[in-house]
């Protein structure tokens, strides 16, 4: 039965239906099985009436009436002809107009066979042009960007490509050019499409008028093989759908699930596929030979593994990574190392995250379509434009719908510009804010005063590497002081919580199960035979025992903690230390160069299996190609260690494992990839955070965070285009990575007297030029985390600044 | 017939009537001070509502109604439209130009009545001698007392600021306006809502046009009731109407409406050069579909009479064309100035207004054939469904079927000269 109160009647075409009260018409149709073509109009974005397409009429005092459907509300009574003549005359009509200039070069325009415009030519077109003018012409195409090209001529001016900008990304840098049929989508002079989500734009194109680098001439969209997946980028596993063609993936495009990504997607999610088929990539195992590396077969690197981590006592091995691999993987390197080699040194995080047990359990924790109804946002972590860029964008549709928000950061985040309050802090002084903000007195009275007075998801996390982890746990203890449901951890890395969820953390078995939880332990000790007792080492303790000797060998499992950890010089120290490094990997990094074997790494797209995001979602990942060279699976690479060493991981595929999970992992009870995918909801299944088959539920304490009190503080920040791995092998947007710069107060550089472009020194060692910020806290210095110009900097709390004389 | 309510101070005082010291020779700024002192806001209303003025801009819509729209919300602003650019439209020109302080005062009355506080004047930017009379007008007045704080001595307040438009004919259109003042593209939005309940900055806002302002002053010393008494019922007061093309006096001529056309071209116009026949009229602008001798001249030039017979007195641009008129070229021309005033944002217009013009330029070029005459009908039809009046539209604003007037017309009274000028070219190769 309809409720009076959410709907209304209407009549389409003479059939009556119950409608949503306050829908637009022409969606309203549409769930009712009429559908009015359309160019301009996309559910996602705000209506404005462009195209004419939509028209339909509808009767009004005045007799009937051609009205847009798209932005014409229903209203209980309405009378609607989709159909008429007159309908059928317009829309003809403007299919008309919209086609007499149009290039007609559908044969090689990358949208033929999926375009809006062809499609409704064929079903709502008049058949043939009467137009015999001369077209209008455009030079074609032209660069926007980097990564997307613009063909005007075969433009229709919908409009959409300026509202994703403008409204959804918060980058006004399209713009429309000219009037009259000279009308054109233009950049502003020198100011290119630099948005972190241009690839958007491309998606909803409803003609061929903006493509992508990467797409342009690739393949025919009928030769498309599309596989429904999510994207392991960063931590929110937007929903994708993998196009592929001849054995390539050539596209991916954004999947709607409203839950988590509204169908958006980064760049770096959109373009990131092209490291799959670098040139450097390792697709075949290597063997190092004291001056580089040799081809091996798979067999004789296996038995070498086996044969060296066999050697060593348990304890003396230690794994590194597996945030970036699938709930399966990681949940076999964890049974691998825990009752195969018999170890608890294990870490998926590298030295930048946070208490493993707090980032799995956080209680009571939140979901992302919690951000939708909440009356405050409170966001005190890394910025999330630059590393978790799709929950950006629905912090920021929250924001455009009337929410609150509130952001800490100790220098300007890409949030600031939307937020009702910024609280600015010195790096290293951030629990002194946050004391602040809990009195609820003195300067931060009016932010107290705001999140205490209604609902509020707190997000938080590190603002940067340096900053220090305890920081993140008082602050998700003040939010638990805080109404509304709850908080969301901040952590970057793809499958970051999947792997704590199996058990990669040195306080954590499968399942979210403490170390210290005897009983929970002795349960997953029934299904994988004996494990070691105690917590083990995290990233830094295990290099730090390499250093002293007591870690002989290090499993790297895609990380690379040379280029991406704390203290870079430790990370060097360690893996030359260690008498054995295998890496798992798909390339030769600055630390797998330190490896004795490689062994090549299946990546994304190329194994299936389940991930879990930052709000405890499962969600299945398919594979969508066969690994490419003679890569593999983390799961059999392993087992076939395992079984050289004389054991048996259980682990024959991804289905006997994912069963095995769902019955040894209490948070996942139940949740096999069967069940996620025959039986589960379509936007995946939020694992339980309290009850039921929840073991842990971690409470933050307002631990004391010690303040830094050194004349500079750092503030060391990822940005999306950094020189990680994939990003440097991902061609379209492998130039991208930012220019590298110090940002400094300027009261601060002029103490120093150091100018804008200027010289700078840090920590004695590194020299870059600085720009004067004055959105930088004073004390602090901003220094952009893994790029080039700041390689083997150590991330620690304080560092030395001086001007370079002469130079600059 | 010599009531004369605009022009008279102008007329009599041709060389200083745009002073403050003539204004205040001439009764100027007793309308405000009866305002102020003697009115409430809603008795001001009550006048203009009694006045049964229609807005003067174009669509003809009773001033005092719409100021009925506006909720009762706060700030709200007055945006007086002097964008003034239909082809054959000049007397919003004169009437800023001569007598700014008129325009002025009625602006000040006029935010009074609909508590303003901010009013904006949008000047074409091609109108520069009148945008600084205007503004010397806004400094004196405010001088005087009659602008700024405290407006004498009342705890009405005003500021009123001048914007000059960029050169876009669509800026005219209310909603563009506001876009344009606000910063943004000029493109008409979409309706609803109307900018009585969301105009300029989202917020409530009256926009009116110069000519309806300018009566301001004269209703509220006079009552509306004195205002509703001039002309027919449901044409009240004065109208001013610039008349241009082949007529022997061309200009502003502030009429009571209620004369025949014939009275108005050939006594008040002064007929047709060279007494050449009369072709043809535009009654109301180049956005009006046009008049021809044997079927309107003894219409009566009001609102309605004139609407009744398919055409408009719109802003008030009477254009007379004689019998040498070469109608195709005459309707190309006003076609190729709404296919360049497009903003282009929907599509009907932006490629059906070009569209009719290449067409035009193909016959007229000699490369007609006979089927264009459906063709231009049946994209005219496209844009202004059933060519009928009011006209209908698939567009966003009216500046697509406006462009359509002069096509259907010209098929309509003389297609015969359309069909010849085609001629023998059938086979034109195209």
């Amino acid at each position: 039965m309809s409720d009076a109160t959410s709907t209304v009647s209407i009549t389409i075409n003479g059939v009556d239906h119950e409608v949503e009260a306050g829908a637009r018409l022409i969606s309203a149709a549409e769930r009712v099985g009429e559908y009015i073509p359309r160019f301009c109009h996309h559910d996602k974005l705000e209506p404005v009436g462009k195209c004419r397409m939509c028209l339909v009429e509808v009767e009004g005092p005045r007799g009937s009436q051609l009205v847009p459907s798209c932005t014409m509300p229903v209203s209980d009574g309405m009378v609607v002809d989709t159909q008429s003549d007159v309908v059928k005359k317009a829309q003809e009509g403007v299919l008309e107009f919209l086609l007499i200039n149009h290039p007609l070069d559908c044969p090689v325009c990358d949208k033929g066979g999926e375009c809006p415009l062809q499609d409704q030519a064929y079903s709502h077109g008049p058949g043939e042009s009467r137009f015999v003018e001369e077209k209008r012409t455009f030079v074609k195409p032209i660069p926007v960007s980097d990564v997307v090209l613009l063909d005007r001529e075969r433009c229709v001016l919908c409009d959409r490509c300026v509202r994703v900008a403008d409204d959804i990304a918060g980058d006004p840098l399209l713009v429309f050019n000219e009037r009259g049929n000279q009308v054109q989508i233009l950049t502003f002079p020198g100011e290119p499409f630099a948005s972190y989500f241009s690839g958007n734009t491309v998606q909803v194109c409803p003609v061929g008028a903006l493509t992508s680098v990467d797409y342009r001439f690739k393949a025919r969209p009928w030769d498309l093989v599309s596989t429904t997946s999510v994207s392991l980028r960063d931590t929110v596993h937007s929903n994708v759908e993998i196009h592929t063609s001849r054995g390539k993936v050539v596209r991916v495009y954004g999947a709607e699930n409203d839950s988590v990504n509204d169908g958006w997607l980064s760049d770096k999610d959109r373009f990131s596929f092209s490291a799959l088929d670098a040139e450097d990539r390792v697709t075949t195992p290597l063997v190092a030979t004291g001056d580089g590396f040799a081809e091996a077969t798979w067999p004789e690197a296996i038995d070498t593994v086996a044969a060296r981590l066999g050697s060593c006592m348990g304890t003396e091995v230690g794994s590194i990574g597996g945030a970036n691999n699938t709930n399966e993987e990681a949940y076999v390197l964890s049974k691998f190392m825990r009752s195969v080699i018999g170890t608890p040194h294990i870490d998926a995080q590298l030295g930048d995250g946070i208490n493993p047990q707090l980032a799995a359990a956080v209680t009571p924790r939140a979901t992302l379509t919690d951000l939708d109804s909440v009356s405050t946002i409170f966001v005190w972590g890394p910025d999330l434009k630059e590393t978790l860029p799709v929950l950006y964008l629905r912090v920021r549709k929250a924001v455009r719908n009337g929410t609150n928000l509130v952001v800490a950061s100790p220098a300007a985040t890409g949030l600031d510009g939307i937020a009702t309050h910024v609280i600015r802090y010195r790096a290293g002084a951030g629990h002194d804010a946050l004391r602040k903000l809990a009195s609820g007195d003195g300067s931060l009275k009016v932010v107290s005063h705001l999140l205490a007075a209604g609902s509020v998801v707190t997000l938080f996390g590190r603002s940067s590497i340096s900053e220090d982890e305890r920081l993140a746990e008082a602050v998700a203890s003040f939010a638990r002081t805080l109404d509304g449901p709850g908080s969301l951890p901040l952590l970057g890395r793809g499958n970051t919580f999947g792997a704590l969820d199996m058990g990669l953390a040195n306080n954590l078995l499968p399942g979210r199960v403490s170390t210290g939880d005897a009983a929970g332990a002795a349960a997953i000790e029934d299904a994988w035979g004996l494990i070691p007792e105690s917590a083990g080492l995290d990233t830094m303790g295990m290099l730090n025992a390499a250093v002293a000797g007591d870690i002989k060998a290090i499993v790297l499992v895609g990380a690379d903690p040379v280029r991406d950890c704390p203290d870079p010089a430790l990370a060097v120290a360690a893996l030359e230390a260690a008498e054995f490094v295998v890496a798992i990997d798909a390339f030769v990094t600055d630390s797998s160069t330190h490896a004795d074997v490689i062994l090549p790494a299946a990546l994304w797209s190329e194994v299936e299996g389940s991930v879990t995001n930052l709000e405890g979602r499962v969600q299945s990942v398919q594979s969508a190609l066969p690994p490419k060279g003679r890569a593999r699976s983390l799961i059999g690479t392993l087992s076939d260690v395992a079984s050289a060493m004389g054991a048996d991981l259980n682990a024959h595929d991804v289905a006997i494992v994912s069963k095995e999970i769902a019955s040894v992992a209490p948070a996942y009870g139940g949740v096999s990839r069967d069940f996620l995918i025959f039986e589960g909801d379509a936007d995946g299944v939020i694992v339980p955070t309290t009850a039921g088959h929840q073991p842990l539920g971690y409470i933050a304490t307002d631990v004391s965070v010690p303040l830094v009190t050194d004349r500079f503080t750092l503030h060391f920040p990822r940005s999306m285009y950094d020189d990680g791995v994939t990003t440097r092998h991902a061609g379209s947007i492998s130039g991208l990575v930012n220019e590298s710069f110090v940002r400094i107060n300027p009261r601060d550089a002029s103490m120093l007297a150091v100018e804008d472009g200027s010289t700078v020194e840090l920590a004695g060692t590194i020299r870059m030029p600085a720009r004067l910020d004055p959105e930088v806290s004073e004390g602090s210095v901003v220094v952009p985390f893994n790029v080039e110009a700041t390689k083997g900097l150590t991330a620690s709390a304080s560092l030395s600044v001086q001007a370079v004389r002469g130079e600059g | 017939m010599t009531e004369t309510i605009l022009t008279t101070r102008m007329v009599a005082h041709p060389a200083d009537s745009h002073t403050i010291d003539r204004y205040l020779a001439t009764g100027g700024y007793d309308a405000l001070r009866k305002a102020v002192t003697e009115m409430t806001p809603e008795d001001v209303a009550g006048e203009v509502k009694a006045s049964n003025m229609r807005g003067r801009g174009g669509a003809g819509f009773p001033t005092g109604v719409k100021w009925g729209f506006l909720p009762d919300t706060y700030p709200r602003y007055l945006v007086v439209n002097c964008d003034e650019s239909e082809p054959g439209t000049f007397n919003d020109r004169q009437l800023t130009e001569r007598d700014p302080h008129q325009l002025l005062e009625g602006a000040i009355i006029s935010s009074y009545a609909l508590g303003v506080s901010q009013a904006f004047v949008y000047i074409r930017g091609e109108y520069p001698k009148g945008a600084r009379r205007l503004q010397r007008a806004i400094d004196e007045a405010t001088a005087a007392g009659f602008l700024g704080e405290n407006i004498l001595d009342s705890d009405f307040s005003l500021t009123v600021t001048i914007h000059l438009g960029g050169g876009a004919y669509i800026c005219g259109e209310e909603t563009a306006l506001l876009n344009s003042l606000e910063g943004r593209r000029g493109e008409p939005r979409l309706k609803p809502p109307f900018p009585a309940i969301e105009g300029l900055y989202a917020k409530p806002t009256i926009v009116n046009n110069v000519e309806s302002i300018s009566n301001i002053p004269w209703i509220t010393l006079n009552g509306g009731n004195a205002y509703a008494s001039i002309g027919p019922e449901r044409s009240a007061g004065t109208k001013m109407l610039s008349i241009s093309g082949h007529i022997n006096k061309p200009g502003n001529y502030e009429i009571v409406m209620g004369m025949t056309w014939r009275e108005l071209i050939y006594e008040v116009g002064g007929g047709i050069p060279g007494d050449k026949g009369l072709k043809a009229w535009i009654p109301g602008g180049a956005s009006a579909p046009w008049f021809i001798p044997s079927l309107h001249l003894d219409t009566l030039v009001t609102f309605d009479d004139v609407g009744q017979n398919g055409s408009m007195i719109g802003a008030g641009a009477v254009v007379v064309m004689d019998e040498t008129t070469d109608v195709v070229a005459a309707a190309h021309s006003i076609v190729r100035f709404f296919a360049h005033e497009s903003c282009g944002q929907c599509t009907p217009c932006r490629e059906g207004t070009s569209w009719l013009q290449a067409v035009l330029e193909r016959i007229m070029s000699g490369g007609g054939r006979l089927e264009d005459i459906d063709l231009l009908l049946d994209v005219s039809d496209n844009i202004s469904p059933g060519l009928k009046w009011p006209p209908a539209m698939t567009t966003i604003c009216p500046l697509g079927p406006s462009a359509t007037a002069p096509v259907s017309s010209i098929i309509k009274y003389f297609r015969d000269e359309v069909e010849a000028m085609i001629g023998t070219t059938e086979v034109a190769n195209v």
